[in-house]
């Protein structure tokens, strides 16, 4: 790829991130960005969940083999979840889980666990924003080399 | 993979949630968008899906159209989804087959691109649309209630929460750090802006708890441990020794005089080390219980070994010392907690220009409460730590408030209580008073008419915040005010006396760790955050578990007294159903599909799953719904209801798939 391509493709790219989020904390998180009127970029689409816990590694392939560009999970800090430690048990399995990814392939910033608390609005703000420019740099997510092509169309782009 | 059973008829409804949502979500477009999804037999936009017609267009387009399906685009389901499932159900269909769309707290309010908003709307309830279909009819889950409720802190909120439910004739546990109930409530002299005495409006609500025959007292007494769930809590509480046995102990103080201190070497914790106290000792004259606690810290016992033990052979048959009392612990089962740990005043040594701790003319707000008392160190009368009664006096507000170095918040209650203190200071002594202050905060019933009073008895008010206090030149014993005047437009030195720094409110140390015992959040400031601020302000999110008083943030005794009311009633109103309804959310084993393979045992935080027969068995009533043995089943085996995984599949696939 060229370098006038990649400007151009990163121009008109918005990712698309797919985001599970628990119900104690990141997901009550998002919602006082919102009573706080915080503003961040539109790229992430939240999925409640009532544990990081329920995050199943299958959601996070799913996501990426229908078009999703990054996910990010979001539980409540170690020591603080809800059920005692389905965070933690989130936790273990998203380090295998990346690990398992990048070695696909797959770029590491396209996959995020987050810690974020009830009262952390600005953090998930922040988050937000970060994930959003970093794919939006990586471009895209591909499929690797000899896997199959997502099964759902995707998204068009919507002009930043 | 399981199918949907048929293609039920699904209705899309979204909220303009007046122009909260439609200003930033094209929400005609959204509407027709979802109109064209599978399934979507109707789609409509409504100023306000929330309000009575709202919800009478739910309930009537369910018997009109045959509905089978409702979705809702509009607030966090935190808010409306009971509304919502409510109108369902009364509309005929089962309510949980309903499904919210957050495009307000997620979309429209952080978000400024119209285009982008409405996108993401579009995805949000497409994915709803996909999820509904799977939704299967369920039963909020019954679980029985206990009756009894804890109260953690023993101040004015908590004394107070604990005799409205006591009164409403529920058995209450009132557990307090201190030897005695009080808080700090009990140390103030007299209260703003009526100036009754502080002690004289607490001390009989302390004796009627003491009296209470509902009220368990647990003095010197901390929660170590919060297991189970609403209606059903197992607190461990910690008991402190205090080496006299509260029963035995009559209060009559004969040992502390027969102590072999002639006098006491200890600082005082109540009067803030202004003065000092015997290794045994009653915390105040008032305190509850009327129990004296001996400091193994400064009684010799504990050190060397007391020859004489005077303490014990003056109370004799009574026998109420006991040099071998241990740390005990109790476990109580409770259905719901009341939260009322209070605050702690601002460390003014933080803030070294002001002097504290180092210039002998500097006081804390709190010290002084204890020197203008009739009980207090000098039993009223205002002499400082040179002997000298102050001719001029500085008060200083916002120490450790409104400052981005310490607290961003205002302290709520240091403008009337620095008023408070001025006017008391002025009746005891006549000095010349001034107060320096930011901004003067009288908001309260009858505070600006106090303000209006104190200004008229002559103290002098200076709008400019102390930048600096040092001793004067010549070894006067007087220090130096240095303020800019922002109203004069000059820099004022004023040499005084004494200085009371107005310190402001903070978290209590520990707050961090009871947080975390009893699963709630805390804000930015460190105090505990309630659901709503608005709308639930005495609940957590932790349900069961309530918020009175100063623990929540900074407040008055008026405010704390109302909170602790609400969080009693909300207990009340908890606990007095009998039982609650609980999502039901549970997991459960198709036991076709499970091969016995054990994962899931090890996954569960709550032991809700055993292996019965080779098969994994969930026990409905110990599943608190998170879901964590679902995603770790490697066959597929356990469904979470409400979170199935096709439900999430198809939430993944309907944000991703654009039509």
């Amino acid at each position: 790829m060229s370098d006038t391509d990649t400007t151009e493709t990163a121009a008109a790219f918005e990712p698309t991130i797919v985001a599970f989020f628990c119900n104690w904390c990141t997901y009550l998180a998002a919602d006082l960005a919102g009573t706080s009127r915080m503003k961040y970029a539109p790229n992430a689409r939240i999925i409640r969940v009532m544990c990081s816990g329920r995050v199943d590694p299958q959601f996070v392939f799913d996501a990426f083999a229908k078009g999703a560009d990054g996910v990010l999970i979001g539980g409540c800090h170690p020591g603080d979840c809800h059920y005692q430690e389905g965070n933690t048990k989130a936790l273990r399995r998203f380090t295998l889980l990346r690990r398992m990814l990048t070695d696909l392939g797959v770029e590491e910033e396209r996959i995020r666990l987050e810690w974020i608390s009830a009262a952390e609005a600005d953090r998930l703000r922040d988050v937000m924003n970060e994930m959003a420019d970093q794919i939006r740099a990586l471009g895209p997510f591909r499929l690797p080399d000899g896997a199959v092509a997502p099964a759902a169309p995707r998204r068009e782009e919507v002009p930043a | 993979m399981r199918e949907p059973n048929g293609t039920p008829r699904i209705g899309v409804y979204v909220c303009h949630c007046g122009t909260n949502i439609a200003s930033t979500v094209d929400v005609a477009a959204v509407r027709d968008a979802a109109e064209s999804l599978p399934g979507v037999v109707l789609s409509r936009d409504y100023k306000y899906m929330c309000s009575d017609p709202g919800q009478e267009l739910i309930k009537h387009d369910i018997a009109e159209f045959g509905l089978e399906r409702v979705v809702v685009a509009s607030c966090s389901p935190c808010l409306h989804e009971e509304t919502f499932r409510g109108a369902v159900g009364e509309g005929g269909i089962n309510p949980y087959f309903f499904q919210m769309v957050n495009i307000r707290e997620h979309d429209s309010w952080v978000h400024r691109d119209i285009a982008a908003a409405t996108a993401k709307a579009n995805d949000l309830i497409r994915a709803a649309v996909r999820r509904v279909r799977f939704h299967e009819p369920l039963e909020p889950r019954r679980v029985p209630i206990d009756p009894r409720v804890m109260v953690v802190g023993g101040g004015i909120a908590g004394i107070h929460a604990a005799l409205t439910l006591a009164n409403a004739g529920k058995q209450v546990y009132l557990v307090e750090r201190e030897p005695s109930i009080g808080g700090h409530m009990a140390m103030f002299d007299k209260t703003f802006p009526t100036l009754d005495c502080a002690a004289c409006i607490l001390t009989p609500k302390m004796t009627q708890v003491r009296a209470h025959p509902n009220i368990q007292i647990m003095t010197m007494s901390e929660v170590e441990e919060v297991s189970g769930f609403v209606g059903d809590y197992r607190v461990r509480v910690k008991h402190h020794p205090r080496f006299v046995i509260e029963d035995a102990c009559v209060g009559c103080l004969e040992c502390i005089d027969a102590c072999v201190f002639r006098n006491g070497k200890t600082p005082d914790e109540f009067n803030l080390g202004l003065s000092k106290r015997k290794p045994i000792y009653i915390p105040f004259p008032q305190a509850v219980p009327q129990v004296v606690v001996i400091d193994p810290e400064a009684c010799i016992e504990f050190r060397a070994g007391c020859r004489k033990k005077t303490c014990v052979e003056v109370c004799a048959e009574r026998n109420a010392i006991d040099f071998q009392q241990e740390v005990t612990y109790d476990e109580v089962t409770v259905g719901a907690i009341i939260l009322a740990t209070g605050f702690q005043a601002f460390e003014a040594s933080r803030l070294p220009q002001y002097g504290y701790g180092r210039l002998d003319a500097v006081y804390t707000a709190l010290e002084v409460e204890r020197l203008v008392n009739a009980s207090g160190p000098t039993e009223g009368s205002i002499v400082l730590r040179d002997g000298s009664t102050p001719t001029s006096i500085g008060i200083i507000h916002c120490i450790g408030s409104r400052d981005k170095n310490t607290n961003e918040y205002c302290s709520r209650v240091c403008c009337m209580y620095s008023l408070k203190l001025a006017h008391l200071l002025k009746e005891k002594t006549d000095a010349e008073i001034y107060e320096f202050y930011i901004d003067m905060r009288t908001p309260g019933k009858g505070f600006e008419e106090f303000y209006n009073r104190v200004e008229e008895e002559g103290v002098h008010f200076i709008r400019g915040k102390v930048a600096d206090v040092y001793p004067e030149a010549g070894n006067t014993g007087r220090v130096v005010l240095q303020a800019e005047d922002t109203l004069a437009g000059m820099v004022r030195k004023i040499p005084v006396d004494m200085v009371v720094l107005a310190t402001g409110l903070e978290p209590q140390p520990d707050a961090e760790d009871v947080r975390r015992t009893f699963n709630i959040t805390c804000g930015s400031g460190g105090f505990f955050t309630e659901r709503h601020p608005k709308l639930a302000p005495v609940s957590t999110f932790t349900d069961g578990v309530f918020l009175a008083g100063a623990c929540q943030g900074p407040k008055d005794i008026p405010d704390t007294v109302a909170q602790a009311g609400a969080a009693a009633a909300e207990a009340l109103a908890l606990i007095d159903a009998g039982h609650i309804e609980l999502e039901p959310n549970t997991a459960f084993v198709v036991e076709e599909r499970c091969s016995g393979c054990r994962t899931c045992v090890g996954m569960c935080p709550f032991s809700a799953i055993s292996i019965v027969d080779g098969k994994a068995v969930i026990n409905e009533v110990l599943c608190k719904g998170c879901g964590t043995c679902v995603a770790a089943c490697p066959s597929g085996a356990i469904r979470q209801n409400l979170f199935e995984d096709e439900e999430i599949f198809e939430e993944i696939l309907g944000v991703l798939t654009h039509v």
